[in-house]
């Protein structure tokens, strides 16, 4: 089933703490926690939304978006991507993302930022 | 007014080459004339001056009379005068009257210790804000860590703000988020600290120092165990020597010494690869490790491919300059872009010491048919008498274009402090 959200992020707690937020709010969402598999884990699922980390062990956030933005699939390759970054600025590989968030984030905002994305 | 000799050297340059020559630890010369081997190292680095009483104690410890360390001293530090007008910012049509350094220095010498001193000041000041932009900008360690107090936050915000302000959390849920909060705690306290305490290790002297200059002067004491070695004052500086340390026993393994020592006798390191049935960059360096009878005063430099220089074992008389620069016309160079031939030259230095090199590089691709190309090429240096036989041209080398009396030199890349008249070719 093509979940509501896949959200690639290769830390647990922050992952655990997303998917009830978000599962609570009504939507499904899937999680994988590793760079290698995150495009594959894209083109699998077909999510309506990407939640991408941008600090991802082996493959970094940035890259996967990169290739997901380069996909013939069109449909696929507009897929909105909402970026997560620890770093203090957006990094200029996240221009490619339709939303950038920081970390730390407020669970409210967070919520907000996914319903103005999925509506 | 007299005119200095271009071929110079430093009170500290001859104080490191007059140890290496009688094959004395510097923490033993060190101990002996009252002083930290960190600071032994830096006086050899031509970093910090010396005063006479010192000289005198070092020139004790090394066996020479005093006289014998400080010839030059006046040229120095008529050089070092030179550097630092050279250095100031630029005052518009009231340029500094280079040529008169000399008669300056005579007339002047307090005022012209002051503006030394300043300049050196001022130097090692830049080369800390340098290596500060660095370590914020580029410390693997440093970004880990603050990547990993972010996300320890994040959680933490996320988890506390769900059970602070959800009202029905179910139990298991709460359970995992509770764990998850003990979890995070730790982890964020745990990082904290090392930040705390790696921060404070800017403040230190030895942040002046490349992690790499840490680990040349720990080599250089003979490397004492790392948990106790005082020259290695950063993280980056002791995870290098460890992973020094992993590949050469590495290397000692997969050429131990006896059998080395033994193969020696071949004299040229091409033979004797082939008489081991072993890599020949792999023999050059176990060569300059162990310095085996006929290569006692062996040196030996790595670079990347790009030139940058990952290991500097000093060879006695060999001009080394500081991290980061080089001379392009050392041999070395030229093995880059030949990999997997060696490539057999003689250099001569400024101050006319010879030596005989063996450069080669090799190509590894460790990330597969379809990862990136790493190049490293290694040069072993050898005092000329020692060195293999056979036919090899005589380069003129130097340490770097800064210090190079060399002026006109077909690889100048900027004014050398040691010429009236610099001259610049090249882009």
């Amino acid at each position: 089933m093509t979940p509501d959200i896949l959200m690639i992020e290769d830390e647990p707690n922050i992952a655990e703490a997303v998917r009830f937020i978000l599962t609570r709010e009504g939507w499904s969402l899937e999680l994988h926690d590793d760079g290698w598999g995150g495009m594959a884990a894209i083109r699998n699922l077909r999510p309506r939304l990407v939640i991408l980390d941008l600090m991802l062990p082996n493959r970094s956030g940035a890259e996967i978006l990169s290739e997901l933005r380069a996909e013939s699939d069109r449909s696929l390759a507009e897929t909105p991507v909402l970026m997560l970054t620890a770093r203090g600025q957006p990094a200029e590989s996240a221009a490619q993302a339709d939303a950038v968030m920081l970390k730390p984030f407020a669970n409210d905002m967070l919520c907000e930022q996914v319903r103005r994305m999925l509506e | 007014m007299t005119l200095r000799s271009p071929t110079h050297i430093l009170t500290g340059t001859r104080i490191r080459e007059r140890r290496l020559a009688l094959r004395r630890r510097q923490a033993d010369i060190a101990r002996a004339a009252g002083i930290s081997p960190a600071y032994l190292n830096l006086i050899e680095h031509n970093r910090r001056p010396v005063g006479d009483r010192l000289v005198a104690r070092l020139a004790e410890a090394l066996e020479v009379p005093a006289a014998e360390l400080t010839a030059g001293r006046e040229e120095a530090r008529i050089a070092a005068l030179r550097e630092a007008a050279a250095r100031a910012p630029s005052t518009g049509e009231l340029a500094p009257e280079l040529e008169q350094a000399a008669e300056i220095l005579a007339r002047f010498p307090g005022w012209s210790a002051t503006l030394i001193a300043t300049a050196r000041r001022s130097d090692a000041l830049e080369r800390q804000l340098i290596n500060l932009s660095d370590r914020m900008t580029q410390d693997p360690y440093l970004l880990t860590n603050l990547h990993e107090v972010l996300s320890a936050v994040t959680s933490l915000r996320s988890t506390a703000t769900i059970l602070a302000e959800e009202g029905d959390v179910p139990v298991e849920w709460r359970h995992r988020f509770h764990a998850n909060l003990a979890e995070d705690s730790l982890r964020l306290s745990t990082t904290a600290q090392a930040l705390v305490a790696y921060l404070d290790g800017f403040e230190t002297e030895g942040g002046i120092f490349t992690p790499q200059e840490e680990v040349e002067a720990w080599m250089a004491a003979g490397a004492p165990p790392i948990d106790k070695a005082t020259d290695l004052a950063s993280d980056a500086a002791r995870a290098l020597a460890r992973d020094h340390l992993a590949r050469m026993e590495d290397e000692r393994a997969a050429l131990p010494d006896a059998a080395l020592a033994a193969a020696s006798e071949e004299g040229d390191p091409l033979r004797i690869a082939t008489r081991m049935r072993a890599p020949l960059d792999l023999v050059m360096r176990r060569l300059a490790a162990l310095r085996p009878p006929g290569f006692e005063e062996a040196g030996l430099l790595v670079c990347d491919g790009s030139g940058t220089l990952t290991l500097r074992r000093p060879a006695p008389g060999f001009p080394l300059p500081r991290p980061g620069d080089a001379c392009p016309l050392w041999p070395l160079y030229q093995a880059l872009a030949a990999p997997q031939t060696a490539i057999s030259a003689q250099v001569e230095t400024p101050q006319q010491h010879r030596f005989s090199t063996i450069s080669y590089a090799t190509r590894s691709q460790p990330e597969g048919a379809f990862g990136p190309v790493l190049t490293r090429a290694q040069m072993l240096i050898l005092p000329v008498e020692k060195a293999a036989n056979g036919p090899a041209p005589v380069i003129r080398i130097g340490a770097s274009c800064r210090i190079c009396p060399r002026i006109e030199c077909p690889a100048r890349r900027e004014p050398s402090i040691l010429s009236p008249a610099p001259a610049v070719q090249g882009p």
